[in-house]
């Protein structure tokens, strides 16, 4: 199927999530056509991962440009485009290949409105996907969204499934300011869902609520919500009830969602691929202890990467945390008393 | 008006397309033996790739990238160089490091996701391919800073491909490089491709060796598929560099005849025609012609050679797919000279001891 062929507005029967992103930024740039993209490889290569299939063909070359092979200008040049009334999605063909772009994200994306009192604005995009699970090349596999989340000033919107990219992607497109879009390549063609094309953004800032459940909270976003419902099932037949929620936004963070939950279970597992120390889990372990203390019946427990360097692809499954240790710490916190 | 500076980049061939020697006939060129040699590395080089293709196709090794039609860059280079020189390659240049005595067991290792595969057993100075496009050639103003330091005579070789030159780091390299003298030879890998971005597409410069005339030194363009003003240009650049003389760019004009790597589609954005073209130049065929026109290269000698190099790709291929993975606490043990007790816990876990948290 070529996903940009599909009609806007109809209901197809599945989409995975490259398609998804695909469908949004279709979708948006149909509505809005101040929206440019910009990238490496992905106007008539549509993209190494094929997000971006056909947008050049359908938008053309103005609004769909391949720019040159230099992050720090993939993320500069939304700056300009923005502050001038343009909408630019940009993509980071890698997250490990967005570094050389950090100075425009802390330095400009993320302040231009604040340092100029809302004079200028950026309503920019920057997408890259990220984390490991596909036997990706050295520096390929890595998460290091919580970098991204210390920066003040920006989003950082991370989802977690077809539909969810699709809403998110166009929530991120239609905000006034700037948003790290991280796509979680694991899950690009992972599975597919109903996802209806109809335009509509799903709510950014807020946590999405997976699965009800009233003896634990399961805390994820990304990729490791898989394993994070697997075991949440594997709980359920060992007759503990997990209430599993995706973060999706993790700046600005929504605690209440998180705070309500735990506020039910008292006990909490926070699951990230990213290491453990100073990655995003960190944050919600904190305001948990500042906010739900006295809630909590259990510590909080993380179950997150190695604080290592991510290791090339022979030994990344090790690296990776499974539903073993979820399920381990679930349990430990599920029975603590 | 006062015109205050003016420049021009030369391009280097001594062996046309059709493997007949123009211009000047460098010494190595009668060097049947030697000759021999260089041929031998591109067509092992070559032999390696297709395995290493093969092996990706069938799950049993990662993503890899070919450096089909690039041989002569890599092994002209490499036939320059001194031993104590050090080599910065990107991710293409397969044939350098093997000329350098990284074998081919350390670079399927290093494809196929196994760390040891950087850990050299020959070419210990030499750095691991450097996968962040560009990024290593600060290091290579780094080394040659060292080598300087010390009153050395070896040069740092920093190679990468045509997409790296729109990289800052790039230029803040050369730039250095200028400035200090650094003995460094950066080396523009032109295959004409940046994934599916054009070379046209990269810059409105002309040349990519001009953009050494920003950076105050000499940019030299070479015919790169062809091994023998590879070498030449390289020697000429890595005496200038020893002797004091300071860096050059060599712009090295060659094509990737393959996909990307092996998980790209080049179909999707050129086509057969241009690349039907390029076979036309390619370097190995070009130096067999040599061979067997000058240096009465017979089809026995070509069997054999051809022979005796897959055989040495297939011991390769067979020790590496014998080699056990690493054990798991390897993702620790490298971290640091030794690990902080902070990790023992995670090290305990991560080998499926109950480590507390
Ligand atoms: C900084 C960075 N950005 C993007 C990538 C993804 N990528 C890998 S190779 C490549 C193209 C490199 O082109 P070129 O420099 O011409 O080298 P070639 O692959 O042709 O040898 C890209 C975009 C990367 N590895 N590093
Ligand atoms: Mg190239």
């Amino acid at each position: 199927m070529n996903p940009a062929s599909a009609d806007p507005g109809s209901t197809d029967t599945g989409m995975n999530m490259v398609e998804a992103i695909n469908h949004a930024l279709t979708s948006a740039m149909v509505a809005d056509d101040s929206i440019v993209l910009l990238g490496e490889d992905i106007g008539i290569n549509g993209g190494v991962f094929r997000a971006t299939d056909g947008l050049q063909a359908r938008f053309g070359k103005d609004r769909v440009r391949d720019t040159p092979l230099s992050e720090a200008l993939i993320a500069g040049l939304p700056v300009g485009l923005a502050a001038m009334g343009f909408r630019p999605v940009a993509e980071i063909q890698f997250m490990g290949f967005i570094y050389p772009a950090i100075d425009q994200i802390v330095n400009h994306a993320s302040r231009l409105r604040t340092r100029t009192r809302g004079r200028l604005t950026c309503p920019m995009v920057l997408r890259a996907p990220f984390g490991g699970g596909i036997h990706a090349p050295e520096h390929h596999s890595e998460s290091m969204e919580a970098m991204f989340a210390h920066i003040p000033g920006i989003r950082v919107v991370i989802p977690s499934s077809p539909a969810r990219a699709y809403g998110l992607l166009l929530a991120a497109i239609a905000n006034p300011d700037p948003v790290i879009f991280l796509e979680p390549k694991r899950l690009y063609r992972a599975r597919r869902e109903p996802v209806t094309d109809d335009g509509r953004p799903l709510p950014m800032d807020h946590c999405f609520k997976l699965r009800e459940g009233s003896d634990i909270t399961l805390v994820s976003w990304g990729a490791m919500l898989k394993e994070t419902i697997e075991a949440a099932d594997m709980l359920a037949g060992e007759g503990v009830e997990a209430e599993v929620i995706d973060v999706a936004t993790l700046k600005p963070l929504d605690m209440s969602t998180i705070l309500d939950s735990v506020g039910k279970t008292g006990r909490c597992v926070i699951i990230h691929e990213a290491p453990l120390t100073g990655g995003f889990g960190a944050e919600i372990a904190a305001r948990l202890a500042c906010e739900g203390l006295m809630q909590l019946l259990a510590p909080v427990e993380r179950v997150a990467g190695w604080d290592t360097v991510m290791p090339l692809p022979r030994l990344e499954t090790r690296y990776l945390p499974n539903v073993e240790r979820v399920l381990a710490a679930a349990r430990r916190t599920a029975s603590y008393s | 008006m006062t015109r205050v500076a003016e420049f021009s980049v030369d391009r280097i061939q001594l062996l046309d397309a059709a493997g007949v020697l123009v211009g000047d006939s460098p010494d190595v060129a009668r060097d049947r033996n030697r000759v021999i040699d260089m041929y031998r590395w591109m067509v092992l080089t070559r032999a390696f790739d297709a395995r290493a293709i093969a092996l990706q196709r069938t799950g049993r090794l990662g993503t890899y990238a070919s450096s089909l039609g690039q041989e002569a860059v890599a092994v002209g280079l490499a036939d320059a160089m001194e031993r104590d020189d050090v080599l910065l390659p990107s991710f293409r240049e397969h044939g350098a490091q093997l000329r350098r005595g990284v074998t081919m067991n350390e670079l399927l290792l290093y494809w196929g996701g196994d760390e040891r595969g950087s850990d050299f057993s020959g070419a210990r100075h030499d750095f691991p391919c450097c996968i962040p496009v560009g990024s290593h050639a600060p290091h290579a103003a780094g080394v040659g800073l060292a080598i300087q330091l010390r009153g050395e005579p070896w040069v740092a070789v920093c190679v990468f491909g045509d997409g790296a030159t729109s990289k800052g780091d790039v230029y803040e390299a050369m730039n250095i490089s200028g400035a200090w003298t650094l003995p460094v030879v950066f080396v523009a890998s032109n295959n004409e491709w940046s994934i599916s971005v054009p070379r046209s597409a990269q810059t409105a410069c002309e040349t990519l060796a001009q953009k050494a005339v920003a950076s105050g030194f000499e940019g030299v363009q070479v015919d790169g598929n062809d091994v023998f003003a590879v070498r030449e240009v390289a020697n000429r650049a890595l005496e200038k560099a020893r002797s004091g003389g300071g860096p050059t760019l060599i712009e090295a004009l060659t094509y990737r005849l393959g996909d990307h790597t092996t998980v790209d589609d080049a179909s999707r954005y050129r086509d057969d025609e241009e690349v039907g073209r390029h076979w036309k130049q390619e370097p190995v065929a070009r130096l067999r012609a040599f061979l067997t026109t000058t240096h009465e290269w017979t089809r026995e000698d070509e069997e054999t050679m051809i022979e005796s190099c897959h055989a040495e790709v297939e011991a390769a291929v067979e020790e590496y797919l014998a080699t056990e993975s690493q054990p798991v606490e390897s993702i620790f043990d490298y971290l640091h000279e030794k690990l902080p007790s902070a990790y023992a816990g995670q090290r305990g876990m991560a080998l499926g001891e109950e480590g507390d948290r």
